[in-house]
């Protein structure tokens, strides 16, 4: 490889010095020694100038390798080709006589076009590259890299033009100039920002309740009827209530969801959490707020908010799907497993004049997923 | 270099490393498959005398071993069974899970061992011993007229969680899960939903209406027929597989086909005024 | 040849015009080196063109819409059923127009291989080394289209506003609002209110299909340019150098091959779009803040943040009245935070710990590198235990597995696992050198036996052929340390203090490798390297770690003040 001209290396200098040839390359028209391909001596390239009234040299084959493969090859990528287009026909066909508006309809139509235009483009695929691989010569050629970094005179040259600019900007001599500008850049740039502000209201205190009131009834989500003390009475019992009237408030029922479980007498808890949690609203002693070993937990899980639903009436685990929280219901759905930090928040409750079950008011603590302003 | 590079060639090098691979493998498999508690189950419903005394001799032929011998439970190991119903029995003995086989986390759905005379003897005679849900009549599980949508709501908020959006199942605690759906008769999810078996909970006929009940198995029944419309189903549990197939079938397909279009076929090469050097 | 008279015609038409003669025929003759492992990248960006394509059909049917409306859809099951008009839009272009199914799959299958290619692209670039000098920008600007392609997933999954989707979201809102102190204004404005509001399907349609896919055009335009205009790199081999580029040119071989792959993507993803159903969110139903299924899992790329939320332990605190919730705080930005930063800053950290700052043009093998390997298989195998840990409802239920074992396995691996993954990757790296040093010095085996004369027995060897020679002889070169100034031994300034000597450990580790067998020291061209400074003085080092270098776990000592002058190749 000794006889690469004398360049230097790529480094991160710049080139001190340059060989004619990159110096003829920047000439306009044609003019030997032009070196685009391969890396001839600058000895021989001085040889071989091409005059003007010779055709250049080949500097690809014009013939495959083997014309017997190329031939063969030449049918088989011919038929993929014709498949390819029949295959492109079928999509079209495929459409028409498929129609959709039932599941199996729909199924038979996706297949359909799925296949065709699948076969179709894969054909096209496959034609393509047999004919690279065997139709065409093969060849492996060689390009030079020059080096990344601009020759030394070059960057000079950029380094004044840039310079000459900048002075005849009279940028860097007017510091007044200069200040007042970037001041009036700032709050052009920050003004976007600032158009931002009408995106939401601010969440104030929003978080810290739910919709649920005092004497408001527990109605069965999805169907939409209230329940009674008496019509919940099987023990291992589990079903999700919605404050009334809000069961199609998406964003009352994700705060509002609730589960509501029947026990056995002497299953539920009532004495200090496991986990006491410190000085926070949640308090360190399970309340009772249930009526007829009926208790009420948010829904809404306190670890980022999925549904904790997976009520297991051999354990009497609550487990949340998404991430495994993992609540004990009869001792205040306090945390036994899992990321979750705090305890599904439990729903005060009683009994109206006709046994439904209602609420007696809104939780004691922000339901859902801890936030910064949560004590 | 290192003690064991230097041995690297050692005869019984290979064998080593295998017996090592071996014993790690089955050390790990036994550690974390453990087994978990014990099942749990519940409620039927009664008929004729012959039918329950049938039933008793079935009973304290196949169950009392560990119900006990009047369905009063033995601790730890199965529970009393009085007040269950024949629901809980039906349900129970029709898919296979009773009698349980072993006491383990959970009872599988089997190929049932009595048949379906013998399973409502039992059932009635269950019922007789202390009352409980009755098995549902034909009318009770009837989808005709069913509101699927109402079903699908509801099968959701309640059922959904434990068993997947389709009823493909889930993974439930220590060992546990909720069973896919696919094969449970009308009857059957009527029957689980009224009587909450093992680790589910219990939808009464006053908490879920047996209307209510129709509309799920409606859902339930509908969605598992129906053909997947997008091509094979992946197993119908969600992105899961789909990240499988992402992976082991579509990038390893374009991987293929990258080694084939850049295979080398006898390249020869070429100087630059297109003279062969090889 | 009147067709060549009308090429002719347009040709000078446009020449007339542009001036492009000359750098057209350049281009055309741009070689483009040969490799497989060189299309992963192409695979990303075809699947990025499908994902255009096929997202454009889909934009003109879908409604990006909250408002509440009633099914009375072709799909009977919903039928009467309350739900948003972004789903009820969804099943409309599912069952109701034709090709819009296979429209949808085909678009959601894209976009998986999309994010799958753009990883096996990036940890091809990592394993070679590709991201050096003069790569690095493009490397970070990789890193920048991966966030993005994350991102726009995130927000494409979820705008039918499916039951599965619409848990994911609730997650991304509850891990925003969990950042201290900014966290329930984010959560709020994102939402335009509590969540979930009637804002944030529209905004996130308007981010997928106009903000994000424009950033994506542009960081990619910019990708492709740079790869254009540095050039690609290539595997070493035979005649490959620094200061070459050695394959077939664009027209008309590189462009038949790339045509070529791009129909490979496609017709693949037309196939899975036929047969193999994603995203059916018609069993999934319309969301409800209210319910949820098991085995809810966000598509595959948003899988390692799963995992991270179900494996951390259920750690806060509750200071001066406000909740610092580590637990959604350190899964939300720790792994992931921890993988783009590391990976963002590692051409710089291997540039300083080295001290190699040329330019690098040809690849290494993974093998010839074994520290850099065994760091990303160190990642790749964290990534890998959060990956798996996020489907762990799956895998409990596909391998009767207790679903808390799995948990708790995951929150030992995730720390023990990638230290393991280093240990034993790079052992195989040296191992694999090793056999390539051994394969250099005895020759390939031929099985053929000889007696000599004097009764002893030999296996014939031959020796490796001139092409596999110049792959295997092919060293990543390190600069030496910069050797201390001769009287007192005062280290140099780079080697002081506790920065410095940390470096110079890291240094010996990461130059850690198996010397090639004396005599075959010879690189492919690459010239000796100068020192990585102006004020330390050069040490030459012959190509490849070559020469009178003790066996076993000492490093090369890069310096070596005795150099071989026949390594003084390629005009210095």
């Amino acid at each position: 490889m000794s006889e690469t001209t004398g360049r230097d290396l790529p480094g991160e200098h710049g080139q001190p010095e340059q060989a004619a040839g990159d110096a003829a390359q920047q000439a306009d028209g044609p003019v030997a020694p032009h070196r685009v391909i391969g890396t001839p001596s600058p000895a021989e390239a001085r040889v071989m100038l091409p005059e003007r009234d010779q055709p250049p040299a080949r500097e690809l084959p014009a013939d495959p390798d083997d014309p017997v493969v190329a031939k063969k090859a030449e049918r088989v990528v011919a038929v993929c080709f014709v498949l390819s287009m029949l295959a492109g026909l079928g999509f079209i066909a495929a459409y028409v006589i498929f129609q959709v508006h039932t599941i199996s309809g729909t199924r038979n139509s996706n297949l359909a076009l799925g296949t065709t235009m699948g076969l179709a483009f894969l054909f096209l695929g496959i034609g393509a590259t047999i004919w690279v691989r065997r139709i065409m010569p093969q060849v492996e050629m060689t390009e030079e890299r020059k080096p990344l970094a601009s020759l030394t005179e070059d960057r000079a040259e950029f380094a004044e033009t840039f310079r000459e600019g900048a002075d005849a900007s009279q940028f860097a001599k007017r510091p007044l100039l200069r200040r007042t500008l970037i001041a009036a850049t700032v709050p052009v740039a920050v003004a976007p920002i600032i158009l931002l502000r009408d995106l939401s209201p601010l969440p104030g205190t929003s978080l810290d309740h739910t919709v649920w009131r005092k004497g408001m009834r527990l109605i069965v989500y999805g169907a939409n009827r209230p329940i009674t003390a008496a019509e919940f009475s099987s023990p291992g019992g589990m079903i999700t209530v919605a404050p009334e009237g809000f069961q199609d408030d998406f964003d009352a029922m994700a705060k509002a969801a609730v589960i509501i479980i029947k026990f056995r007498p002497g299953q539920l808890f009532f004495g200090p959490h496991v986990r006491p949690g410190g000085p926070t609203r949640e308090g360190t002693v399970v309340p009772n707020w249930t009526v007829d070993n009926i208790v009420a937990y948010s829904k809404i899980c306190t670890h980022v908010g999925c549904p904790a639903a997976l009520y297991e009436q051999t354990t009497h685990h609550i487990l949340c799907p998404c991430h495994q929280s993992t609540f004990d219901a009869t001792r205040g759905a306090e945390v036994i497993f899992g990321p979750a930090t705090r305890a599904l928040p439990q729903l005060p409750i009683t009994t109206d004049a006709q046994g439904n079950l209602v609420a007696q008011g809104d939780f004691n603590q922000p339901v859902g997923p801890s936030f910064w302003e949560r004590s | 270099m290192s003690w064991i590079t230097a041995r690297r060639r050692h005869p019984a090098a290979g064998y080593a490393v295998l017996l090592l691979g071996l014993l790690l493998v089955g050390a790990a498999y036994a550690v974390i498959t453990g087994s978990g508690g014990t099942a749990a189950a519940s409620s039927p419903t009664p008929a004729n005398a012959a039918q329950i005394a049938e039933g008793r001799n079935i009973f304290e032929a196949e169950c009392a071993t560990c119900h006990g011998m009047f369905a009063q439970g033995q601790a730890g190991i199965a529970p009393s069974l009085i007040g269950v119903g024949a629901a809980a029995v039906d349900f129970q003995v029709s898919t296979g899970r009773m009698p349980a086989a072993e006491n383990g986390a959970e009872n599988v759905r089997k190929y049932p061992r009595l048949d379906t005379r013998q399973t409502h003897a039992v059932a009635a005679y269950m019922q007789s011993l202390g009352g409980g849900p009755a098995i549902p009549s034909a009318a009770e599980v009837s989808t005709s007229g069913a509101n699927v949508g109402l079903g699908q709501q509801l099968f959701t908020a309640d059922c959904a969680q434990c068993h997947n959006f389709v009823g493909a199942g889930g993974s439930l605690t220590y060992g546990k899960f909720a069973p896919p759906l696919t094969q449970s008769t009308p009857t059957q999810i009527y029957e689980a939903m009224l009587t909450g078996p093992e680790a589910m909970p219990v939808f009464n006929n006053t908490t879920i209406l047996p209307s209510e009940k129709r509309d799920i198995i409606a859902y339930v029944t509908a969605t598992r027929a129906e053909p997947n419309p997008g091509g094979v189903s992946l197993g119908r549990v969600g992105p899961v597989t789909e990240g499988l197939v992402a992976f082991l079938g579509l990038l390893l397909f374009m991987v293929l086909a990258a080694l084939w279009i850049t295979a080398k076929h006898g390249k020869r090469q070429v100087g630059p005024h297109g003279e062969s050097e090889s | 040849m009147s067709v060549e008279h009308g090429l002719e015609g347009v040709g000078r038409t446009l020449d007339d015009r542009l001036r492009a003669a000359k750098s057209v025929r350049h281009l055309l003759r741009k070689i483009f080196p040969d490799h497989w492992t060189f299309l992963l990248g192409e695979i990303a960006l075809y699947s990025f063109i499908i994902l255009l394509l096929t997202g454009t059909f889909l934009t003109l049917f879908f409604q990006p819409s909250m408002t509440e409306v009633v099914y009375h859809g072709s799909y009977i099951h919903l039928d009467g059923v309350k739900m948003s008009e972004a789903y009820a839009s969804t099943l409309n272009i599912s069952f109701d127009v034709r090709g819009g199914l296979l429209m949808r799959q085909i678009h959601h299958w894209a976009a998986d291989l999309f994010v799958a290619a753009i990883l096996a692209h990036m940890l091809r670039i990592f394993f070679t080394g590709a991201y050096r000098k003069p790569r690095e920008a493009n490397w970070l600007i990789g890193l920048g289209l991966f966030t993005l392609a994350l991102l726009e997933g995130l927000f494409g999954y979820s705008l039918p506003d499916d039951l599965l989707s619409g848990a994911g979201l609730r997650i991304t809102e509850g891990v925003l609002q969990s950042l201290p102190i900014v966290g329930t204004y984010l959560a709020f404005f994102l939402f335009g209110g509590p969540y979930p509001g009637n804002d944030i399907i529209p905004r996130m349609y308007i981010l997928h299909v106009l903000v994000i896919p424009a950033l994506l055009l542009a960081l990619i335009t910019g990708h492709l340019f740079l790869m254009f205009h540095q050039k690609h790199t290539q595997m070493p081999g035979k005649g490959r150098t620094d200061q070459n580029v050695v394959g077939a040119p664009l027209y008309p071989y590189f462009m038949a091959k790339t045509g070529a792959f791009f129909f490979f993507t496609f017709g693949a993803l037309a196939l899975a779009g036929a047969f193999a159903q994603i995203n059916p969110i018609w069993l999934y139903g319309p969301f409800s803040p209210v319910s949820i299924s098991s085995g809810t899992q966000p598509d595959f790329y948003m899988g390692m943040l799963e995992g991270a939320l179900r494996v951390m332990p259920a750690w806060q605190w509750v200071i001066f009245g406000h909740t610092i919730a580590f637990n959604v705080l350190i899964p939300a930005l720790l792994p992931l935070g921890l993988i783009m930063t590391g990976a963002a800053i590692w051409p710089f950290l291997e540039r300083w710990i080295t001290g190699d700052k040329r330019e690098h043009h040809v690849n290494d093998r993974p093998r010839n590198a074994a520290t850099r390997t065994a760091i990303g298989m160190a990642a790749v195998s964290f990534y890998g235990v959060l990956w798996l840990e996020g489907a762990n409802d799956v895998l409990a239920d596909h391998f009767d597995v207790p679903l808390y074992t799995i948990t708790w396995i995951a929150r030992f691996a995730v720390i023990l696992v990638p230290w393991a993954a280093y240990y034993v990757t790079k052992r195989i790296c040296l191992g694999l050198q090793r056999k390539d040093a051994h394969l250099l010095e005895h020759g390939i085996e031929t099985g053929i036996i000889r007696q000599l004369p004097n009764g002893e027995f030999i296996e014939e060897t031959r020796p490796v052929p001139e092409e596999a020679r110049a792959v295997l002889e092919y060293r990543p070169e390190y600069p030496a340390l910069p050797a201390g100034s001769d009287a007192e031994n005062v280290p140099a300034p780079r080697m002081r203090g506790a920065v410095g000597k940390l470096g110079e450990r890291m240094y010996h580790v990461v130059t850690e490798s198996v010397p090639l067998p004396e005599g075959n020291g010879h690189g492919n061209g690459h010239a000796a390297i100068e020192g990585n400074g102006h004020d330390e003085h050069p040490a030459t080092v012959g190509a490849g770690a070559s020469a009178a270098l003790p066996a076993g776990d000492e490093p090369p000592a890069g310096g070596r003040a005795e150099t071989d002058d026949q390594d003084d190749q390629a005009g210095l």
